[in-house]
This record gives C-alpha cells, structure tokens and sequence, in this order.
C-alpha cells in the first residue's frame, strides 16, 4: 500500500444553531484554514471529495452549491459521497492509492439545525416496515440501549459515566458544544428522555464542518513535521433491517478493526459513538483496553454535526499525533441507525 | 387464494427553517428597499448577485458590495406554454437577464411586450417594481422585467454569460 497521512486538519466551532450563515458561508473559512495550514497550494490538490446529505439542507444537489467554497474553475477532479465525510476521506485515500496523484482535500459540513433531525434520520429506516411508522433516530438508539441493558451486566450508571467523561474531555476542546463537569449519579436522577436513555446519553444538535487535507509519500513528510500516516482504514456494514441484527454487538466494527490491521497498540481511540451505550459496545467490538485513551476531544456526546461527526473524529485523532501528543490512534466512524455502518481508521506518527 | 399487495402509501413531509446566510440576507434586504446588491470577487472581479459569500471560481470571500442598475440584456429566454400561475396567461417568457454591471444571469418574467415585437437574446429590458409600500425581502419585489426600446445589445457583450 502506498503510504498517505493527514497533513492538516481544521473544524468550525459546533454551534446549537447558526442562524446568521449558509453552510457555504460555514465552510469557506474551514477550507481556507485547512489548506493553509496544510502548505500544499491549492492548485496542486490532486482529488476533492466531500461528504453531506441534501436531507439536512432539505435542498436537492446542495453539495454542488458547497464547491463555492472550494472553487471548482479550472475544472477539478471531485467527487461527493451522501455520508459522513469519513467515508470521504475513505474514497480520497483509496484515489491516492492509484499513485497517480499526491494530495487530496476532504471536506463533510452539515447544519442539523433547519429541520428536525431527530425525524430527518428516521428516512435511513427501511422504507417499507418500519420508516412509515416514524420511529425517531432516539426512539431506535433507545431500543439498542434496552437490549444491550437486557443482555448485559450494564447498567444505566454506566452510560452516565460515559456522558460524564466525554463532556469532562470536551472542555479542553474549543469547538465543543457541550463541555463541563458532571457527576454520573446526579445525572441519573433526570427524567428519560426516551426510556431508558436521558438527555445526556444524547448528543447535542449541532451545526459544523470540517476539513482534512491528505497528502502521499514525501510529499507529506515535506510538508508535515509528524504526518498521520494512514496504517490501515476499513469500513463493513451489516444488514439494513434492524429486527435481523444484534443490536447489542458490533460485528462491523470488529471486522473493519481486523482489516485495518488494529493490534492492541493503541494510545488514543476517538469513536464516532452519538449516544452513550454505543460508547460502550465499540469499546467492546474494538477490544480496547482501559491504558487507551478514549474520546480526549469529547466525542459525539460534546458536538455532533450529522455527516461531520466521524471525519472529526479523524482530524481529532490525527491532530494528537501530528502535535505529538501520540504515537498510534485508532479513529471510528459510523452510519446508519444503531450503528449499522462502522469505518475504523489506524494512523500513526511515523 | 387473496389478492397481493402491490402497494401502498407512506406520506412523508419534512419542514425546514432555511438559513439564506449573511451575503444572500444583504441582498433580500436591499430587494426590500428597492435597490438591488451584489458583491465582486477581490480576485477575478466579477459581480454576483444575488452573492453567496464566496467566489465559486476563485473561493475567497466576496466581502464587497456592489449597487447594480435596474436595467439589463437578455442573454437566453424560453417561451413557457403552460398555465403555472393563474396570474399570468400562457404564452409567457421567462428570461436569464444579465443587470448591467453583474456577471452572473438573474431568472425572471417578461411583461409588456410591445404588439409585434418578439422576446430575443440580446434584448434590453427594466425592472418593474411592486408598489413601495409591498417591497418585502423576495424578488417577488420585481414584478417582472419590460423592454426598454433601447437597440439589442450586441452578442460580444454578454456571449461570457450564456
């Protein structure tokens, strides 16, 4: 395999609702950010690919309308994927594999304030059982959550506890919406939110967007003291119904580790885990141990921009290692409901 | 033996609080006081309208504002044959009009053509505004553009815009 790294990497502040700009006008900035950071020039990028879903937007083709941020003229090789922009940087590392090019830019954006996302996620359901009846993306994390509860020796505290963590982790992170100290048994004396999930096993709504600039070989050690190098990047997908599936394993996730060349050497694992319980069946799928370093950037609990969520946290664990803060990193993504879809990322820093 | 189920219905309907972003609000607030705004690129120099922000071509922000003229060219036209708005009789034009000074075609609706004279490319035409007390942040605030009576403009200068 041909060696690629993320070279930079930069994100918007996640925000509630951001009313004053287009997702256009969210963008620019981040893109603008990225490359520079970067040092490639902008005409040098070999591949542009992005991810987003029109649903969000509720506007057809509006990831075309996004390449105002990126400018497209003289015409560039691109390409779009309707799923979190991880699966972007998926695409982008495969095209880089081809040897032909040496740089990719991968951008994923997504306001989930204009409509209500809870409801929008509902459409991902099969179409013919079960999206008709309009079980909300809540409503079927909560019927994971019960199943993994049933089945395990987990409890209701636990997932507290991973509410409390993430969002103790997100205050060291400047783009985190939620953040703070928060005491797990306090938590536990709210209200369900859907039974038997809280508010706090919830992530919050947000708007964002993120960037990560790629880069091949000695490009990338040219322009980048400690390169991410991409050690193996995977993703599988298990059955779109969900009354097939085990809801309380995550045999995707275990698989896509296993492709991506995981071995238990790992310093810090950032998972794509929306609600708290699904924090803790990747942990389990993954087989990480209690020295990893799970979340440092507070995960999906603290900012959760839908179709941004899992190229984050990419960036984030790429980011630890180009400072220096790591040496290994395994980054996680997911799509579908109640984790039908999972990509796992392995970089490390030489 | 029952008849199969060959389909059936599953109504979906989704709402949306549309965000038109600092560069389009500029241009729906000015479309409420009756003039008309745009920003050039600090780059390629072209004029957008309505902006967006961002320049598609060079990608920097386009943070300057530009007045555009009320009056344009026609680059390109259609004859609509259907009935859409009970307002307006078929036949009817719709036409991308370049404003003077805009590098970037606007859509709208052609009135008051004079008797025997045709819609062509290269055809000036005006706005024609709704009453000041009804302007509001859409370009429902046109009513439509007319003819000028000024000769057609040459194909060279608008032949960039087609």
């Amino acid at each position: 395999m041909r060696e690629v790294a993320v070279v930079s990497f930069a994100q918007a502040p996640n925000v509630r609702r951001d009313t004053e700009h287009n997702e256009v006008e969210i963008l620019s900035p981040v893109v603008r950010e990225a490359m520079e950071r970067s040092g490639i020039p902008k005409a040098d990028i070999g591949f542009t690919c992005s991810g987003s879903s029109d649903y969000l937007a509720g506007q057809p083709f509006s990831f075309v309308t996004a390449l105002d941020a990126v400018g497209a003229w003289p015409p560039i090789r691109e390409s779009h994927v309707e799923m979190d922009g991880a699966w972007a940087l998926y695409e982008a590392w495969v095209r880089l594999q081809h040897g032909d090019i040496d740089s990719a830019l991968v951008y994923a954006y997504g306001k989930s304030s204009p409509g209500d996302i809870r409801e929008i996620l509902s459409l991902q359901l099969d179409p013919y059982y079960l999206a008709p009846l309009w079980p909300d993306a809540v409503d079927v994390a909560a019927l994971q959550a019960r199943a993994l509860l049933d089945a395990t020796d987990f409890t209701e505290r636990d997932f507290a506890a991973v509410a409390a963590r993430n969002r103790s982790n997100a205050k060291s992170n400047p783009n985190s919406q939620l953040a703070g100290d928060f005491d797990a048994d306090e938590l536990l004396s709210s209200d369900y939110l859907v039974s038997p999930l809280r508010k706090h096993d919830c992530p919050p709504i947000s708007d964002g967007a993120a960037v990560i600039v790629m880069a091949a070989g000695d490009l990338a050690r040219d322009v980048c003291e400690r390169p991410a190098w991409i050690s193996g990047i995977d993703h599988r997908i298990e059955a779109h119904g969900l009354g097939v599936r085990d809801l309380t394993t995550s045999p995707s996730t275990t698989l896509a580790a296993e492709k991506a060349g995981m071995n238990g050497n790992i310093d810090i694992a950032e998972l794509h885990a929306p609600f708290t319980h699904q924090e803790l069946i990747l942990r389990e799928a993954l087989g990480l141990s209690e020295s990893v370093s799970i979340n440092p950037s507070g995960g999906a609990l603290a900012a959760n921009p839908v179709m941004v969520t899992g190229l984050i946290r990419i960036g984030e664990a790429a980011q630890r290692l180009i400072d220096g803060d790591a040496k290994t990193a395994l980054a996680h993504a997911t799509s579908g409901p109640c984790l039908q879809q999972n990509l796992v990322c392995m970089m490390r820093a030489a | 033996m029952s008849e199969p189920v060959v389909g059936f219905g599953a109504p979906i309907r989704l709402e949306y609080n549309y965000t038109p972003g600092s560069a389009s609000s500029r241009y729906l607030r000015s479309i409420a006081e009756g003039r008309i705004v745009g920003q050039r690129c600090p780059n390629c120099e072209k004029v957008y309208v309505p902006p967006r922000g961002s320049c598609p071509t060079c990608a920097v922000p386009t943070a300057e504002e530009v007045e555009l003229a009320h009056t344009g060219t026609i680059t390109t036209f259609c004859v609509v044959n259907l009935s859409f708005y009970k307002e307006i009789e078929p036949p009817y034009v719709c036409a991308s009009i370049l404003l003077d000074g805009a590098d970037i075609a606007l859509f709208h609706l052609i009135q008051e053509v004079p008797e025997g004279r045709e819609v062509t490319m290269g055809m000036r035409v005006e706005a024609v505004w709704v009453d000041e007390s009804e302007l509001a942040p859409t370009l429902e605030s046109i009513k439509y553009f007319r003819p000028t009576g000024e000769p057609d403009a040459s194909y060279d200068s608008y032949k960039e815009h087609l």
